[in-house]
């Protein structure tokens, strides 16, 4: 397990679902720890209810089937799936409803879909998805990319509430992949995931939804910034300690040939 | 639920992991793979076949066994699949592919190689070549080889020859492997005197520290010059080449730079377009906010 997921820590991110099933097939022993430790590009359905479209994971899986947040119900129809109680039910479709606007004003398009469940602490875990393309032919306003898809996981964990306080437990992934593309510079392609975690001990008064988004908001924003300032920026680093750039070549080398 | 995978289909998972290892980290994939698979037959077999296309394609460097110099593996130097050519000598290298070392050393015989007449301009460029190099890659390697017409011995021919640079740095400390690759092809042509120049430059970054995040950039290009003596051709082909690096290394930056605010922003904003923190406190507001969108039709 341990070198599987070396693996997946050196395989090009953009390779994660051939990795994983490969490593699926060949350690059918660890696939349950395989599916919950290794993040992969979500995917979508279209809701026939509503002709919405929501967002595919473990946490709304039930059989071959996913429940839609939309219509409650199984696609394909199954018998007996799996529901959340009914006062879930309803913070479920608030958190939908209210995710749905944090999205459009973060992400300007994209899909979101949120997922609550009981757990066995007499707490409940929410499930918050994100997904965008972002390339031109997609939701790219800009259309600055060729290709381009952000796919976020927040899985956040809600302990029972005792004295007005409720634990909360939030691991975040990102996963994403952009490229630009044209005739004077040629395919450019980064991608890359990361995963991170955040605990806080919150007062309930305003509402189990107000404390998530505020942790989702911050933790996403922590993630979108370090991929862009840290990670980004090491591989950029890279790139010019292989082959500096040419002021610093000039200072070096005062007479250098002309071009 | 699976089904027992064969042989065969192991063999072909680990050659995939192992031709897809970033720059510099194939060693540790290897080590990785082999255990996953738990069958030291099947991974042999895999690393085998692996070893050689990933040496090639990456132009790895390594030692000559009498540590007088390097050599670079890759398809054009390649004389059969264990024995590679390393002009600048004349010599040819025993290269033990997975272990990725050079084992043994003979001088090359002389259908290996070119004639006085190529050679004469295959080590003008290959001087050229080191000179910039030198200059431009702090830890650069370059060597020229001829992949067609070696064997013409005066003017009237055509000819081919190719410049290869490789780059590479490896800080697994520092969570951190890159490599920068060109291949430049350059088409000696007798009948019409010019000589034809295209290139490809592959750079790659991986950075690892908790995470794992990875560049991939390629760039082709072409241009020509006019054929003329050895030494003159050598100096207008390496100023060619410096100058399309040089472009692309400002193109690379630019792409970075463009990143922040232009090209990143089109996955997600740093900020909401209402340019404050979502207002997770106010449901009222957000009532509102979903009536106006529903009115406005912008909701989904």
């Amino acid at each position: 397990m341990e070198a599987a997921m070396g693996l997946m820590r050196r395989i090009p991110p953009k390779l994660t679902e051939t990795a994983l099933s490969a490593l699926l097939s060949l350690l059918p022993d660890h696939s349950s720890d395989l599916l919950s430790q290794v993040d992969q590009p979500l995917q979508v359905l279209c809701d026939v209810d509503c002709g919405k479209e929501f967002i595919l994971c473990e946490y709304n899986r039930d059989a071959d089937s996913y429940r839609s947040p939309w219509s409650n119900k199984y696609h394909p129809p199954l018998e007996d799936g799996l529901h959340p109680s009914a006062d879930l039910r309803k913070l479920e479709i608030e958190a939908n409803d209210i995710f749905a606007i944090y999205r459009d004003q973060y992400y300007e398009g994209g899909i979101s879909s949120v997922y609550m469940w009981e757990d066995e602490n007499e707490g409940f875990v929410g499930c918050f998805l994100i997904k965008k393309d972002g390339s031109k032919s997609g939701h790219g306003r800009r259309g600055n990319l060729q290709e381009g898809a952000w796919d976020a996981i927040h899985v956040i964990e809600v302990g029972p509430e005792e004295e007005g306080i409720a634990h909360y437990c939030l691991t975040s992934t990102v996963m994403l992949s952009m490229t630009t593309k044209d005739e004077s510079s040629g395919t450019f392609n980064l991608s890359g995931s990361i995963r991170r975690q955040m605990s806080m001990d919150l007062s309930v008064a305003e509402g189990h939804l107000c404390n998530m988004g505020r942790m989702i908001e911050e933790l996403e924003g922590k993630l979108r910034n370090s991929l862009d300032q840290v990670y980004f920026g090491k591989t950029k680093e890279m790139v010019c300690t292989l082959r500096p750039p040419s002021e610093l070549l000039q200072m070096r080398l005062p007479d250098s040939r002309d071009v | 639920m699976a089904e027992e995978l064969t042989d065969k289909q192991k063999i072909e998972i680990a050659k995939w992991f192992l031709i897809n290892s970033p720059p510099g980290e194939i060693q540790y994939v290897a080590k990785d793979i082999r255990s996953v698979l738990k069958d030291d037959n099947a991974y042999e077999t895999a690393a085998s076949e692996s070893f050689p296309l990933y040496n090639k394609s990456h132009l790895i460097c390594l030692q000559l066994p009498d540590r007088s110099g390097d050599v670079l593996v890759t398809s054009f130097s390649e004389i059969d699949e264990n024995e590679y050519l390393d002009p600048r000598t004349a010599q040819v290298v025993k290269v033990d592919h997975v272990k990725q070392v050079c084992t043994e050393m003979r001088p090359a015989n002389d259908e290996e190689l070119p004639s006085p007449y190529i050679e004469e301009y295959r080590c003008a460029l290959d001087a050229e070549s080191i000179k910039y190099i030198s200059e431009a890659y702090p830890k650069g390697f370059t060597s020229v080889y001829c992949v067609s017409g070696k064997d013409v011995e005066e003017p009237g021919s055509d000819f081919e020859l190719v410049i290869v640079i490789s780059a590479a740095r490896h800080s697994p400390q520092n969570f951190c492997n890159g490599s920068w690759r060109s291949i430049w092809n350059i088409e000696f042509k007798d009948d019409l005197q010019m000589v034809e120049v295209s290139g490809r430059m592959q750079v790659g970054a991986h950075y690892f520290e908790e995470g794992n995040v990875q560049l991939d950039a390629k760039h082709e290009c072409r241009d020509s010059t006019i054929f003329q003596s050895p030494d003159d051709c050598a100096i207008s082909l390496i100023n060619i080449i410096c100058h399309h690096e040089t472009e692309y290394l400002t193109s690379l930056q630019a792409s970075y730079s463009n990143l922040p605010d232009t090209t990143f922003k089109d996955l997600r904003r740093k900020l909401p377009v209402t340019r404050t923190l979502f207002p997770w406190h106010n449901t009222m507001q957000f009532s509102l906010t979903r009536d106006i969108t529903r009115e406005l039709g912008i909701g989904k």
